[in-house]
């Protein structure tokens, strides 16, 4: 929904008591969070109690302050963490039951800050794909709006505009189902900023399933299908989302800043 | 062969330098002349002690079984040091002590097995000696090169895992960057030997009173043998330690700086 609000009934919670994504069972449920914890070694609790259902086919947003242990919750889904507590499900399947390599193929991540490898943007692309030829990488590289003249461009080269949509582009060629973006425009200028929100909703129509973390409250309601909303670690009571959505939009031109 | 004696008095004589030294440290006011004297009376103990436990073990009467015990010794107290000089690197005792042990087995049994040397004291133990002492250092080096080099491209890294890299593929080029890093001294000083430096085995034995040929083949045969002691060492260390670093369902573990 453009400039949604969040969820169906505004909650936003995400949570068993049917706020935003989590309260449409029409919907085919890909990743499951069922009362997931996760205490850091230190002892500090990342995240206490969260319950959240992302489903098929839709852009889903994941709002909520800087540490409020959003992007522990996208960790979660591509197996770089593993819950303390809880079960994180895909398609049904605990994750714990599935092969991680298999797993990180089928739901793909993107990070907060372009990760750029050494070498060329080919050699790039090729670190998903080892042994694809240009018709395929370039093809890639043109799926996200940018030129497959790209390809022989040092991976350092490019802006961060460039680079992040590179970086999407690799993840694409694994073929995932589910693309999981940390805050992917937090570094970047307003036009890119623009130009990666509406390849996202490209993505999402053709089919991708989308969860993407942001404290940018503009951004928020102008990606959302859905809206689930974290605070401090737990997912927030439909009048705390309702409180956090309708706050000033100040994100919006700043930096992001990590929410692990 | 003539044997070369300093003789008390040329022990006395070379403290002349260690004079020089303090003189200089006073008159440049380094304040270095209390560790250039505690440093050279720790020596002069430690050599003694360690010269009066030598000429037991070296004892052409002695069983040779000492020696191998005096091995044992070494490689317990290079473990120890291996630790001390690497606290940051999480579980170095006993990966460096396995590899000062990997050295001095594959290396014993090459100089015994081949017969390049008579199994005696007097052989076992400063053949023993220099390659762990070799081997020692680069373990040093490697250990904190391979922690702090996954420690700062964590994100490059977990990039890899996320694309649905095994961990050994998403280390590999920034361990291969550690092990290079590490062996790289040892080939350059295998190049430059004879060329800028006489190495000590050859000044020893030059000194010694033996044939300059027959102090070549010695120190050829040693050099090659320290080459590939130093390969072994950061071989072991390089897979024990990534392997440490990474669960077995491929997430890469915090690395805590200055966890011992």
């Amino acid at each position: 929904m453009e400039g949604g609000t969040p969820g169906a009934d505004g909650s936003g919670g995400g949570g068993s008591d049917g706020g935003g994504a989590a309260g449409r069972p029409d919907l085919d449920p890909v990743l499951t969070y069922e009362g997931v914890a996760v205490v850091a070694p230190d002892g500090t609790e990342v995240l206490r109690h969260v319950d959240l259902v992302v489903g098929g086919g839709r852009l889903t947003v994941l709002a909520g302050p800087s540490g409020a242990g959003k992007s522990t919750v996208l960790r979660l889904a591509n197996r770089l963490e593993v819950p303390t507590t809880g079960v994180v499900r895909f398609r049904g399947t605990d994750l714990g039951d599935l092969d991680p390599r298999e797993l990180r193929r089928r739901v793909g991540m993107v990070f907060q800050r372009p990760v750029v490898f050494g070498g060329t943007v080919r050699e790039n692309l090729q670190v998903a794909a080892p042994g694809a030829g240009d018709d395929v990488v370039g093809a890639a590289l043109e799926r996200v709006g940018l030129p497959a003249e790209l390809l022989d461009r040092n991976g350092d080269d490019l802006s961060g505009g460039e680079a992040q949509r590179m970086c999407i582009a690799r993840t694409l060629l694994t073929g995932p189902e589910v693309l999981l973006m940390d805050e992917p425009t937090s570094s970047l200028d307003p036009v890119s900023r623009r130009a990666i929100e509406a390849l996202a909703r490209t993505l999402v129509d053709g089919g991708l399933t989308l969860l993407w973390v942001t404290h940018d409250l503009t951004q928020a309601r102008r990606l959302a299908d859905e809206v689930a909303v974290l605070v401090e670690g737990r997912n927030a009571t439909a009048d705390e989302a309702v409180r956090y959505m309708e706050g000033p939009d100040g994100a919006d031109d700043e930096p992001g800043e990590g929410a692990r | 062969m003539s044997t070369t004696d300093i003789g008390w008095a040329g022990l006395a004589a070379s403290l002349v330098l260690v004079a020089v030294a303090v003189g200089l440290s006073g008159w440049q006011r380094f304040h270095l002349s209390r560790s250039i004297l505690w440093a050279c009376a720790r020596a002069a103990a430690q050599l003694f002690v360690v010269g009066f436990a030598l000429k037991l073990v070296l004892d052409p009467d002695a069983p040779v079984a000492w020696a191998f015990v005096w091995v044992a010794v070494m490689v317990g107290f290079a473990g120890v040091t291996i630790r001390n000089r690497a606290r940051e690197v999480p579980g170095i005792w006993l990966l460096g002590t396995l590899a000062m042990l990997a050295v001095v087995v594959v290396s014993l049994s090459v100089i015994l097995g081949f017969g390049m040397f008579p199994v005696e004291g007097r052989t076992i133990v400063p053949l023993a000696g220099m390659m762990i002492g070799n081997s020692m250092t680069a373990s040093v080096l490697v250990g904190r090169r391979i922690v702090g080099e996954l420690r700062d491209k964590r994100d490059e890294v977990e990039a890899r895992l996320a694309l649905g890299h095994s961990w050994p593929d998403a280390s590999r080029p920034y361990v291969r960057s550690a092990l290079r890093t590490a062996l790289v001294p040892q080939i350059e000083s295998t190049k430059a030997v004879g060329l800028v430096f006489l190495p000590g085995a050859m000044t020893g034995l030059v000194l010694a009173g033996v044939d300059a040929a027959d102090a070549v083949s010695i120190q050829l045969a040693i050099m090659y043998l320290i080459l590939g002691s130093v390969a072994t060492s950061i071989t072991v260390i390089g897979l024990g330690l990534t392997r440490q670093l990474f669960t077995p369902d491929h997430r890469m573990r915090r690395i805590v700086r200055g966890a011992s």
